[in-house]
């Protein structure tokens, strides 16, 4: 709990931040070189998909990586609204981004595998409707940012819509898949259903730690670049004010 | 570059094209948001040469 | 406190009355949407009948959205939402006496006006009843689900469609289950009572947080 005091200064943070960005950007490119490497060289064709099973080494990560930084947004709108820690809705601002990204990628590399496996770029699936959802969410809470100027005002604002999105998409994909099977009984896909062979699930996994690695370095930088936009706007504010202050003392002389 | 794509099957525009996608979103993702970091660098730094981060500094005499 | 809950929604409806409150717009906006739907599809009335619910749900999901925006900002522009936060009535209670308001004056008009428009999609008698009952359970999960929205919004000055790209990934559920209730009196496998039941819940489920969330973002906007 200390050092996640600790991390709550922008101060520290910035420090610690500027010593660890390196050192997380080179684990992700060595994962990611290595991860690619055994997708492409080592891992066989699957039997029934061939090669096109090399576009899900991708695509798994990718979905993963949506959830994952919603999850991290929920966390972060709990810490602004409950513990008020002044980088939480930083986290939470630069998060946004990011995942909505990562969706987008799950949802076009689903539709590119989809085509040659099941003939179409899109069916209304359950698992890829509530990816989309999940984007639309992304893509409103994103609008949001854009739109509420006074960040400190708009973090608590975003947080509690972040929460009720949280809450909701467990219902949303309880219900898609309820819609799902009332509307298409017979023609539920499974990717593979039986467990993956280790030639293919130690190039999956090195993938999925490389990009999480690699996007947690991308949250770092924004969050970076956020709290420095934070203090160059104060800055500005404090600069004018004093600039008025000489203004008005030069005035009667 | 034929070798490369040959052994990927009937299929290897499919593969070819969601690898060229993951690669324009993220690289587009990380180039914006470095982008915004220098940007916001050079900002805080320009302030701070003005002496703004001083809240005694004075400027104007 | 009861008093002043009652004044709150007297106040709303009251206003909603005037000429210009949502009210009636919503109506109006809600047939709009209905008699497009044909010139979209063709005049097929077995094609408009098949999915009548499903068009009257949409029409009326949109009605109510679309003018959530409107929900605080107004009471937020002439001061009357700080006197809301300064008086002993919790604001949830506020909320929850506003959103009642919305309801009252948008959702269960719209309800009740779905036998007429039942007609221009020829929908069959038995599905009428079971369509009107889908409506009136599940739109107060929208004006709720939507108040949470409009009070994120509040205090913006350039509001237009942000409520409504935020809330409506988040009414698909009650979207689901509305039309698929109305669908299931219509014949199907699915017993009328499952999806209602469900419907009804979601409803309930969404007046309770939202009530909780939009208060606590005008809270956090003071």
């Amino acid at each position: 709990m200390a050092s996640l005091i600790d991390l709550a200064n922008p101060t520290r943070f910035m420090r610690l931040s500027a010593v660890l960005l390196p050192w997380l950007a080179a684990a992700a490119a060595v994962l990611l070189v290595v991860g690619f490497y055994l997708a492409w060289f080592s891992a066989p064709p699957d039997y029934q998909q061939g090669e096109t099973v090399r576009i899900l080494y991708v695509h798994v990560p990718a979905a993963w990586l949506a959830m994952m930084f919603y999850s991290m947004m929920a966390l972060s709108a709990l810490g602004t609204l409950v513990w008020r820690h002044p980088l939480a809705d930083v986290a939470q601002k630069a998060a946004a981004p990011i995942g909505a990204c990562f969706a987008l990628i799950c949802l076009v590399t689903g539709a590119l595998w989809g085509k040659p496996m099941w003939g179409t770029y899109w069916v209304w699936d359950a698992r890829l409707t509530s990816m989309l959802v999940l984007l639309l969410i992304y893509l409103g809470i994103i609008a949001l940012w854009r739109v509420l100027d006074e960040p400190s005002r708009a973090g608590r604002a975003v947080a509690i819509l972040t929460l009720i999105g949280f809450v909701n998409v467990p219902i949303i994909k309880f219900s898609v898949d309820w819609w799902n099977t009332l509307h298409q009984p017979a023609s539920v896909f499974r990717m593979g259903g039986s467990t993956l062979d280790p030639s293919m699930l130690w190039p999956l996994l090195i993938l999925a730690a490389g990009f999480t690695l690699f996007a947690l370095a991308l949250h770092m930088v924004s969050m970076r670049a956020e709290i420095m936009r934070r203090r160059v706007r104060t800055l500005t504010i404090l600069e004018a004010e004093r600039l008025d202050r000489l203004a008005a003392q030069g005035a009667p002389a | 570059m034929n070798d490369l794509i040959a052994p990927l099957g009937p299929h290897a525009d499919y593969i070819l094209g969601s690898y060229a996608a993951v690669a324009v979103v993220l690289v587009g993702l990380a180039a914006s948001i470095l982008r915004d970091h220098a940007a916001q660098k050079k900002a805080l730094a320009a302030l701070e040469e003005r002496g703004a981060g001083r809240r005694s500094g004075r400027r104007a005499s | 406190m009861r008093r002043a809950f009652l004044a709150i929604l007297r106040r709303d409806l009251t206003l909603a009355a005037r000429a210009g409150g949502g009210g009636e717009l919503a109506l109006v906006f809600f047939l709009t949407l209905v008699v497009l739907v044909p010139f979209a599809l063709g005049p097929d009335l077995n094609l408009l009948s098949r999915i009548g619910p499903a068009i009257l749900w949409l029409g009326a999901l949109l009605s109510v959205l679309i003018g959530l925006d409107r929900l605080f900002q107004a009471d937020e522009e002439d001061g009357s939402l700080e006197l809301m936060r300064a008086s002993p009535l919790p604001l949830e209670a506020a909320v929850l006496a506003k959103g009642l308001a919305h309801w009252l004056t948008t959702g269960l008009p719209l309800a009740l006006a779905t036998p007429l428009l039942g007609l221009l999609v020829a929908l069959p008698v038995e599905g009428v009843l079971p369509l009107v009952a889908t409506l009136a359970v599940g739109t107060p999960a929208l004006s709720f689900i939507g108040a949470a929205g409009a009070a994120v919004a509040a205090s913006l000055r350039r509001g237009g469609l942000i409520v409504p790209v935020l809330v409506a990934p988040l009414t698909i559920p009650v979207l689901i289950f509305g039309v698929s209730a109305a669908n299931a009196a219509l014949g199907g496998t699915v017993p009328f009572r499952t999806p209602f039941l469900i419907l009804a819940g979601l409803s309930l489920a969404s007046v309770t947080v939202g009530t909780l969330a939009a208060a606590a973002a005008l809270r956090s906007a003071e």
